[in-house]
This record gives C-alpha cells, sequence and structure tokens, in this order.
C-alpha cells in the first residue's frame, strides 16, 4: 500500500498550490472561490487518509461534513457574488470598499 | 499492489498538475473544468482507499452540483476577464512565499509520520468485517454522530435561505396582489352579523 506520508505530502501541495492561487489571482472572485474548494479537496483527502490508515471510519464522516459545508460555504459565496455584481457590475475585489465611511 | 501504486501515481500527478492549472487558468470556465478534473482525481483516490460512497459523493455533489453551479454564475455574470488579469507580478511573490512555507511546514510534519509495515501491509480495500463502506459509514453517522448530523442540516438551511434573502429582488414596479390592503377596503366588504333563522336579506 502507498504510505500515508505521501498522501500528506499530496495535500500538502494541493493546499499550497491553491493558497498560491488565491493570492496570484486575488481580484477575481470565482476564481478565489473555486481555489477555497481546492483547498476543502485537500483537507478531505487528508482525513480519508488518516481514516484508511487507522481503519478507523470516523475521518470519513468527517470528510462528509466537509462536504456539506463546502457546498453551503459555495451556495453563499456565490450568492453575495451575484449580488456584488448587480451592484458593482464587476468581481473585481480590490473595489469592495462600500463600508470604508 | 502494484497496480493501486500506478494508480495513486496517476491520480496525483493528475490531481497536481490539474490544480496548477487552474490557478494558472485564463478564463474562469477553463479553471472550473480543471476543477472537475481534480475533483475526479480525487475521487479516484478515495477508491483506492476504499471510501466508496464518499468518492460517489464527491463526484455526484461537487461535480454534478457545486461545478455546475459555478459554471452557471460564470455564464450568467459575463465578466470581462482580461481587465482583472494586471498587476500579478507583486502579489505572486507573496503568494508563492507563504504557500511555500505553508506547504514546507506540513510536508515536514509528513516525514515525522512514521508508517510502521504492519500498517503499510494493510489492503484497506477488503471491508472490515464483511461489511460495506457504505453500511459501516450508516452505522456511526446515525448514532455516534446523529446530532452532527442535525447541526449540518441546519447548516444547509440556514445557507438556502440565506442564498435565497441575499439574492431576491424586489421590484418596485411589479404589480402584486396584496391581501391585507384588499380586505381592509372599506367601500367593498360589508360586515353584518345575521340573526340565526332570518338570513342576510
Amino acid at each position: 500500500m502507498i504510505p500515508i506520508s505521501y498522501y500528506i505530502l499530496l495535500s500538502a501541495s494541493i493546499f499550497s498550490i491553491s493558497l498560491i492561487g488565491i493570492f496570484f489571482n486575488r481580484r477575481n472572485l470565482i476564481l478565489i472561490l473555486l481555489c477555497v474548494e481546492l483547498m476543502l479537496l485537500a483537507s478531505t483527502i487528508n482525513f480519508v487518509a488518516f481514516s484508511a490508515y487507522q481503519s478507523s471510519i470516523d475521518g470519513q464522516i468527517i470528510a462528509l461534513f466537509v462536504f456539506a459545508v463546502a457546498a453551503a460555504e459555495t451556495a453563499i459565496g456565490l450568492a453575495i457574488l451575484v449580488v456584488y455584481y448587480r451592484l458593482k457590475s464587476t468581481v473585481d475585489v480590490d473595489q469592495v470598499s462600500s463600508l470604508k465611511g | 499492489m502494484l497496480i493501486s501504486q500506478l494508480l495513486f501515481y496517476l491520480f496525483s500527478a493528475l490531481l497536481l498538475s490539474s490544480s496548477i492549472a487552474l490557478i494558472f487558468a485564463k478564463h474562469p470556465v477553463h479553471a472550473v473544468l480543471f476543477l472537475i478534473l481534480a475533483f475526479l482525481n480525487g475521487a479516484g483516490l478515495f477508491l483506492l482507499q476504499g471510501a466508496e460512497l464518499l468518492a460517489m459523493i464527491l463526484i455526484i455533489v461537487y461535480v454534478g452540483a457545486i461545478a455546475v453551479f459555478f459554471l452557471f454564475v460564470v455564464m450568467m455574470l459575463d465578466i470581462e476577464f482580461i481587465k482583472l488579469a494586471h498587476n500579478k507580478r507583486l502579489f505572486s511573490f507573496f503568494g508563492i512565499f507563504i504557500g511555500l512555507i505553508i506547504g514546507a511546514e506540513i510536508g515536514f510534519s509528513a516525514y515525522m509520520w512514521p508508517s510502521s509495515q504492519e500498517a503499510l501491509n494493510v489492503d484497506h480495500t477488503i471491508p472490515l468485517n464483511f461489511i460495506t463502506n457504505t453500511h459501516a459509514i450508516a452505522n456511526v453517522l446515525y448514532s455516534k454522530y446523529q446530532v452532527a448530523v442535525i447541526i449540518a442540516g441546519l447548516i444547509l438551511l440556514s445557507a438556502m435561505i440565506g442564498t435565497i434573502v441575499i439574492t431576491i429582488r424586489q421590484r418596485p414596479s411589479l404589480k402584486r396582489q396584496n391581501i391585507e390592503s384588499q380586505n381592509q377596503r372599506s367601500n367593498t366588504i360589508k360586515l353584518v352579523s345575521p340573526k340565526s333563522g332570518e338570513g342576510l336579506l
């Protein structure tokens, strides 16, 4: 079988890639949301790897709840994105400055 | 044994390359398609570890619902993405710096985690106690984690209500029936108290 450290390295690299992606595409709100989804996938890979490693089912259940929270987060984030685009006609994060006063 | 290792390397290489292609994608539709490819490879990795239910949920929920939802929003908004693409140089330096630091931290913890030979020899694709993965998850999910299931349902419900409340748009020009004001018009409705046996007329 594959050692657990390979899975940890894989999820660490995916997490870092998506973190770099957030900084790289930091003006585009849609790509930021996509990178957050990829981060959640990386953490889920870690949970499932430890669940299989320890022969315990609890990690897979936590991964299930991660899916539920990710679905809720995507729905709220895209709703905010649609409302923001309706307000400002752009998805540029730099122009979110309505609360500045 | 060899086939599972080969599949692991194939899936992880495709996962890494599709996530790299996601963050460098020029158009968000391409980015969403690379996200779908990453999720499919993640589902393949879950299958290799014996988590069949999670692999299927990943395909159904993520690829079937969330990624299509992203595609709908990208299609609906019609944004000029080329305008958003400049001034990447400064922040990509910080991003690569912070990303490499965090990746190195989690990666070092991987080497601190020794795998014993017995753990390496366990074949996780054989179900424990001869019950399927779905059966095992359901046994624990509805007994030990029942409160968490209810809380997850509440989270999804509040997300649904919040999404509807955020995105609903009340147009003032829209003509709609207002039942209360209709009932309170005094010249159209007359309230009488008829005596019994006599009727209204």
